[in-house]
């Protein structure tokens, strides 16, 4: 996530301390994603040195000032600052490259352990997701709804590891299948490992 | 004492090579007041669950207890009145008769029962009042949306005080704002007594319940450990 746009969208709002920032940033968050005030501080650093936000001295106007031993310099957002978030705002991120996903990685590994049962690996990993999931919707339920940017991260990761069961789900069903059709972790290596295969013929002829 | 126990229960249809083991030992216990949803892929034996809870369908061996009471050795007039008084089933496609209104298709298990026609009429009005569809007492189904056609069916499912809820995939046929409320309003009737068993594939509805089980091949393989405090995901991230 970018500390850096979020902290431009909160000062889109008005001029600001940087321990206010990192307060309103976690309540806008649902109080999901942590920050420290160090991590503020460097951030805003960088937001200056690349002229998207500049201090204020003094005349900050009305910035609150609740925060005891806070640096006295408050942070208002400049032109180049707003252009920059209303860019970031409308620009996907870059989601076109699968990520290295560990679990997928497990279950393409369990397949080709000797006497391992990938039905129970998959049923591992879904029991502990479901829970996980019990504990966002608990906590969805707690909340009653009332805190509207806590419900959206809420239901984020409810579909996020939704997905992850699904997919679970699927590959359980396809696994099947596939040994119902005769399928043998022997013919997967063969049929998409060719490489690796002549690798090690090469490999076992030098020796 | 569960408001539901199955014991060892197990389910063969069909003879010879065309027999089919739908269920296996299946061993569940359902307190007053606590939700359970059963997951499993289609052909696992969730339905076949839920039919024999139900008392809809005999299991082939084993018991089932509603209430502390053995079905099997309940008359089949005994059974019939748990049917009514005690378990209220809700169906994906919500099972609503189309010729009736909302608050006739919620009061009619009551009048079924023995009860007059004007209080069953008024126990109607008030269960659907609560699920906020007093004003869409006297429409029709059809002049329904899918969010309120199964909220009436939960209505007509818990009228009456019953003490054990089953349900189907309840909010497999809605959008997830929809499903989500009607898992709140199950969870609810859960939190004020009601024992409730859930069947579904979908983990997102799964995870409203107190405990997930896992079915497959007719078997309960796993299940999830009683969630832990609400707290422990926000310190884990802190």
């Amino acid at each position: 996530m970018s500390v850096r746009h979020a902290l431009l969208a909160l000062l889109s709002a008005g001029p600001k301390y940087g321990l206010q920032l990192r307060e309103e940033f976690e309540a806008r968050t649902g109080e999901v994603w942590p920050l420290n005030v160090g991590q503020v501080y460097t951030t805003l650093q960088r937001l200056e040195r690349d002229g998207l936000v500049e201090t204020t001295s003094g005349d900050t106007g009305p910035v609150e000032h609740d925060a005891p031993g806070a640096p006295q310099k408050a942070y208002r957002i400049t032109p180049a600052g707003s252009a920059e978030l209303d860019q970031w705002l409308r620009v996907p991120p870059d989601l076109s490259s699968p990520p290295r996903d560990e679990l997928v990685m497990k279950v393409l590994v369990a397949i080709t352990v000797p006497g391992t049962d990938v039905h129970e690996v998959i049923q591992a990993h879904r029991t502990y997701l479901v829970q996980l999931m019990q504990e966002w919707t608990r906590l969805k339920e707690d909340s009653g709804g009332s805190d509207l940017a806590f419900s959206l991260v809420v239901d984020a990761e409810l579909f996020r590891l939704d997905s992850v069961v699904r997919w679970l789900d699927a590959a359980d069903g396809r696994l099947r299948r596939a040994r119902a059709d005769g399928w043998t972790p022997a013919r997967t290596a063969q049929a998409t490992m060719p490489a690796l295969a002549r690798r090690r013929r090469i490999g076992a002829r030098q020796q | 004492m569960s408001v539901l126990e199955l014991r060892s229960i197990s389910k063969v249809y069909g003879r010879g090579a065309a027999e089919v083991q739908a269920l296996r030992d299946i061993s569940l216990s359902v307190p007053a007041g606590v939700m359970i949803a059963v997951m499993g892929p289609s052909g696992s034996g969730k339905s076949s669950l839920l039919t024999i809870a139900g008392t809809l369908e005999d299991p082939t061996s084993g018991a089932v207890l509603i209430n502390g009471q053995d079905v099997e050795r309940m008359s089949n007039g005994a059974k019939a009145r748990v049917r009514r008084r005690t378990i209220g089933y809700v169906f994906q496609d919500f099972n609503l008769l189309p010729g009736l209104t909302a608050a006739e298709n919620v009061s009619l298990p009551l009048e079924l029962d023995g009860m007059s026609a004007r209080r069953a009429h008024l126990a109607g009005l008030k269960a659907l009042e609560e699920l906020g569809l007093g004003d869409r007492a006297r429409h029709f189904p059809d002049q329904l949306s899918g969010g309120e056609r199964q909220r009436v069916a939960i209505a007509r499912a818990v009228v009456g005080e019953r003490s054990l809820l089953l349900a189907d995939e309840p909010s497999g046929a809605l959008d997830s704002t929809n499903g989500e409320s009607v898992m709140r309003l199950i969870h609810t009737y859960c939190k004020r007594g009601t024992a409730a068993v859930v069947v579904t594939h979908d983990a997102q509805l799964a995870s409203w319940a107190d405990r997930v089980v896992f079915l497959r091949d007719g078997r309960i393989v796993d299940q999830t450990m009683p969630p832990a405090g609400p707290e422990s995901l926000l310190e884990q991230s802190s």
